[in-house]
């Protein structure tokens, strides 16, 4: 069915085209021998192939084009008085002799321009009797033709200022009356094209509408060029008028297309000036109109009207640009009951841009958008819409893009409320959002009012908001997420510890809720930045100690230590470990000795209790043996009583390498190599032979594992290891060993040490799978050589070592 | 053979002429034999003079009881062909009985003679006026000669001129409301005019003015009517919405249009219609015919 409309359609504007040329050729020859009557009759036949209904609004526009240039030779023949010999005033009679009205009608239109040209009479009287003499072709497509043809004709002849026909009777309100009309008629044409042609092909019949749209813009453009047309009559006649019509027509097409024709051809300045007059016509239109669209568009002129200048921002602030659009929305958006929630986030969006372009400085401005955007989402559920979601994105993102201080739009208050619409998946989306704009400009959140709004915020991220069920989270997500949370946490700073501490607390409330997946992201950052203001306190020295201070480290402390404390429900207690470590650390910086030593119980008894893993104890008693060798500010007793337990833990630990490690690790506690440190060397002796004694106990072991193991040798390998493990477990004691009589310690006696280099030796030399040449036990040689040819103090200690 | 035609060839040549033929306008005048000449125009009231020439053939004498010359006004109806009715009938005596042996011409005078009617060339009728010029003879015959002249009769604008307003319709269907400027048109008038669309419930093609003339002849049963269409103009094209207004503008002049006879000596009616003619997409035709009133202005000149 189709391809055969098509290929009539074809036919058809072929048979046209051959008539018109035929036509026009004879028309040519009378021309030539300056006849009239024969050019009017060809001229008129030619112009009767116009008056086909056949063709498609395309096809129809090739043939009108092919009649158009024919009759530019017309005009310059009807011009010439003297090719003819009949005046302007009897040609515009003659030609309406004819009979068939379109052709009359072209005919009189090219005679018409002639009639103006020649300034016989005003300009206005024939611009007024061709646009009323157009009212006889109904025809929607040609009547649009004929119309689009007279509008063309009189563009230049129109009495405009500074043009030649202007004066007299004729006024610049003439050629707009003109156009206005013209413009009006042809709007009316067009839309009838919407009633007309059965329903079957009405998509069809659209998108030939649709093709047609520019022929009734382009009065619109002629308009916005007449050079009279200022503010004044734009404001009092071509907008009002041009309104009228575009509303009168209740033609969603049309009305979307002319809008935004208005939009888009008269300049900015007017948009400005007229804004009340144009928004008004908003809500007027039918609810089928993209009304967002066009706002849209309006706005967005604006805005790069204020942007590109901005000596023009007080006529904005003059004409209340923001109240106007803003209430103009509004009514819209009641208007337009049916509007998709989408649609009027949209126009949120739309003005959100506007204002922040334009009056980047009132965010009240910023936040009454959100707010009536809440007002429209109010009494709704949660969005399900994709797109509307994404334009809520859009639009709480906005701010953040604009101000690159996130803090700014921590202070407008609808903006959480925007946030509680959206479904949870996107509320993270948007806390991720938040976030990463603090990052990205480095902004530092500095009150606890301000941490408050932004955890409020980001509370998706927190917390586990209803009906989000724990399956549905990505786990890789997840992480991200409480990463980026983490990140958070480390930029709110603020000078003033007093303000810091409230922001820590606030901080704290938050994370707390957060549930045990959270804690184990958010609690190091809270404890180190909480351990930040510690030292800073401590930095401060004495100046703000006193009675009255509100902040003191005690204080924070005992806020860590609840905080802690949550971890080990998590359960995390490797982590809870660390950082009651790294808070001891700090206490003991602080010279609090009960609070460190309250921290180390709390460590121990994690260890004690919760840590069963043998990997994890060995790296947890490694931590704690660091951490409680640096320590300080305990005193004999509570040292004593931790290093013991410290010690005790070493040697309870499961496989003899890690015993031995761990008790040659304790020998440290009892030498701290400070002015005042501890030096136990007595002590130290003590370690370091249980020590060698574990060591010598796995090398043992080892060997009867060897022996016992025969021919399986499967276990061959395994063995040699462990037997080199003990081996080097001897080997590495030998250096603390050499550290502490380096170090001074009295109950080191270099005895001991060369029983040990000879006790290495003789296992290397015994051992045929050990290869005799250990790497770590020459260089463990080499250092006692070199030590020894030092020479001095050091150099007489080592020279009865032999080796 | 010459002699045989010589013998009926009339025996002297008549020439009629006008006193003022060369200043007088003269006209085209279609004759019975589908001719066109040029004759003089006169209008009622008008004097009528000129002078009627009798030459003899050379060597002959035209023997004659009498010559006259007569102003005819005649109506002839096509089916009654070649019988007149003669509506003015003026006798001007030339010449008392006598013989006439040369060229000798006879002035004659018919003063503010009444001619009612113009001269009208219809498709049933037709109304002409004639100067007969007849040289009687007793056994030989008379010799009869004839000069055709027109009469146009001009009208001042009529003193009141109401305008044709009105509003017709098919229920539910199509109501429109038209008004022609005026009902009394002269030849080269214009017609203007508007047709406001109140209801459209049809989908009309297009729209057409026509100017219809009705000519009839006879009275009574044997009344014949012929009704011409000499203009069809359109005035639209498409269709039409609710609240749109046509303008009608039609020039008279371009057609072959008389004025408005009304009962010419109870002979013939010519009478003039505007037909409002809407033609649907299904070509069914909506019409609405008015009579308007033409008349002959006097032109300016």
């Amino acid at each position: 069915m189709i391809p055969d409309g098509i290929e009539d359609d074809d036919k058809w504007l072929a048979e046209g085209i051959a008539a018109i040329q035929l036509q026009a050729f004879y028309l040519h020859r009378a021309l030539d021998a300056n006849n009239l009557r024969e050019a009017l009759k060809y001229s008129a036949q030619m112009l009767s192939e116009l008056r086909t209904s056949k063709l498609s609004p395309h096809k129809y526009y090739e043939l009108y084009m092919r009649a158009f240039d024919e009759l530019k030779s017309l005009e310059m023949f009807f011009k010439d008085e003297s090719r003819h010999g009949v005046s302007i005033v009897d040609l515009y009679e003659l030609v309406q002799h004819a009979g068939n009205i379109l052709p009359r009608l072209y005919l009189l239109c090219t005679v018409g321009s002639v009639y103006i040209n020649s300034k016989e009479v005003p300009a206005k009287d024939v611009l007024k009797d061709l646009v009323e003499m157009c009212r006889g072709v109904q025809h929607p497509i040609r009547g649009l033709f004929l119309r689009s043809y007279l509008s063309q004709v009189s563009r230049d002849k129109l009495p405009d200022i500074g043009s030649h026909y202007e004066g007299g009777d004729d006024t610049v309100m003439d050629a707009v009356d003109f156009v206005l009309q013209n413009f009006t008629e042809m709007n009316k044409l067009w839309v009838r094209m919407e009633h007309q042609g059965p329903h079957q092909i009405k998509e069809k019949l659209e998108k030939e509408r649709n093709e047609l749209r520019d022929l009734v813009g382009k009065n619109l453009h002629v308009l916005s060029q007449v050079e009279g047309v200022d503010l004044e009559m734009y404001k009092d006649t071509v907008l009002p008028r041009v309104l009228e019509q575009v509303v009168d027509c209740k033609d969603d097409l049309a009305q979307y297309y002319l809008m935004e024709c208005i939009i888009q051809v008269f300049p900015d300045d007017y948009h400005l000036q007229t804004l009340e007059t144009l928004l008004n016509a908003c809500p007027q239109l039918q609810p089928t109109v993209d009304t967002k669209t066009v706002l849209s568009q309006l706005m967005g002129r604006l805005s790069n009207y204020a942007a590109s200048n901005v000596d023009v921002l007080p006529e904005f602030l003059q004409v209340e640009a923001f109240t106007k659009l803003s209430s103009a929305i509004g009514r819209v958006i009641e208007a337009q009951a049916d509007m998709p929630i989408v649609g009027a986030i949209t126009l949120y969006v739309s003005l959100l841009t506007f204002t922040l372009r334009v009056h980047p400085d009132r965010l009240d401005y910023v936040d009454q958008v959100l707010g009536a955007c809440v007002k429209k989402l109010s009494g709704k559920p949660k969005l399900q819409d994709n797109r509307a979601t994404k334009q809520v994105v859009a639009l709480l993102s906005a701010p953040l893009e604009k101000y690159n201080d996130t803090v700014t739009a921590l202070t407008l208050s609808n903006y959480p409320r925007v946030m509680d619409y959206l479904d949870n998946g996107t509320n993270k989306v948007m806390a991720m959002v938040i976030i990463e704009s603090i990052m990205k400009n480095n902004s530092c959140i500095s009150t606890a009012d301000k941490v408050e709004v932004l955890f409020e915020l980001i509370k998706g991220l927190i917390k586990d908001l209803d009906g989000t069920s724990v399956d549905e989270l990505d786990k890789e997500d997840f992480e991200d997420e409480q990463n980026a949370v983490a990140r958070l946490i480390h930029m709110l700073y603020n000078d003033d510890p007093e303000e810091m501490l409230k922001m820590i607390c606030t901080v704290r409330k938050h994370i707390m809720s957060g549930g045990p997946r959270r804690l184990r992201f958010t609690i190091p950052p809270f404890v180190f930045s909480a351990l930040r203001l510690v030292r800073q306190l401590q930095g401060q020295g004495g100046d703000v100690v006193g009675e009255e201070v509100p902040t003191t480290p005690k204080k924070i402390f005992q806020l860590l230590n609840q905080t802690i404390e949550a971890l080990s429900y998590v359960p995390s207690p490797e982590l809870a470990l660390r950082l009651y470590l790294q808070c001891a650390e700090a206490a003991n910086d602080s010279d609090l000795e009960p609070i460190a030593y309250e921290f180390f119980t709390q460590a121990f008894v994690l260890y004690e209790e919760e840590i069963a893993d043998s990997k994890a104890q060995v790296t947890a008693i490694h931590l704690i043996i660091g951490t409680l060798q640096r320590m300080h500010v305990f005193g004999v007793e509570n040292r004593d009583t931790l290093t013991h337990k410290a010690t005790g833990y070493s040697a309870k630990l499961l496989k003899k390498p890690d015993q031995c490690r761990a008790v040659y690790a304790c020998s440290h506690l009892f030498w701290v190599d400070d002015q005042d440190g501890i030096k136990d060397g007595e002590r130290v002796l003590l370690c370091l032979k249980r020590a060698l004694r574990i060591a010598n106990a796995a090398q043992q072991m080892a060997s009867v594992a060897r022996g016992s193991s025969g021919p399986v040798t499967l276990f061959v390998e395994i063995l040699n290891k462990s037997v080199q493990l003990s081996l080097h477990l001897i080997e590495v004691t030998l250096i603390r060993y050499l550290y502490f009589f380096e170090k001074g310690n009295p109950n080191i006696v270099n005895a001991a040490i060369q029983g040990l280099v000879e006790l290495i030796t003789n296992e290397l030399q015994s051992d045929s799978t050990t290869p005799t040449s250990d790497p770590f036990f020459s260089s463990t040689l080499r250092y006692i050589q070199f030590q020894k040819q030092k020479g001095g103090a050091m150099g007489e200690k080592f020279a009865s070592i032999k080796v | 053979m010459n002699y045989l035609i010589g013998a009926f060839k009339p025996s002297c040549n008549i020439s009629i002429t006008f006193n003022d033929a060369k200043t007088r306008k003269q006209v085209p005048f279609k004759k019975e034999n589908g001719q066109t000449v040029m004759v003089p125009l006169f209008q009622s009231q008008e004097n009528i003079s000129g002078k009627v020439s009798v030459e003899p053939v050379p060597g002959k004498k035209v023997e004659h009881n009498g010559i006259k010359v007569e102003l005819l006004g005649q109506i002839e109806m096509y089916f009654d062909r070649g019988n007149f009715y003669d509506f003015t009938s003026l006798v001007r005596e030339l010449d008392i009985p006598g013989e006439i042996y040369e060229k000798k011409t006879f002035p004659f005078e018919f003063s503010t003679v009444e001619m009612p009617y113009e001269t009208y060339n219809g498709v049933n009728v037709r109304l002409r006026y004639v100067l007969k010029v007849t040289i009687s003879r007793g056994y030989a015959g008379s010799i009869v000669e004839y000069q055709d002249f027109m009469v146009r009769n001009y009208s001042p604008p009529p003193p009141i001129n109401n305008s044709i307003k009105m509003e017709v319709g098919i229920e539910d269907c199509l109501h429109i409301e038209f008004e022609y400027n005026k009902s009394k048109y002269h030849l080269k008038d214009v017609i203007i005019g508007k047709i406001y669309f109140l209801l459209v419930r049809i989908k009309i093609k297009n729209m057409d003015l026509e100017i219809r003339r009705r000519e009839s002849t006879g009275s009574g049963t044997n009344t014949h009517v012929e009704t011409e269409t000499l203009a069809k103009f359109e005035l639209m094209d498409g269709a039409p919405v609710r609240g749109e207004s046509i303008p009608i503008r039609l020039f008279l002049s371009p057609y072959e249009l008389t004025p408005t006879h009304r009962n010419i000596n109870n002979k013939f009616s010519v009478k003039y219609y505007l037909n409002l003619v809407l033609v649907d997409e299904e070509d069914r035709r909506y019409f609405k015919q008015q009579e308007i009133t033409i008349y002959r202005l006097e032109e300016n000149s």
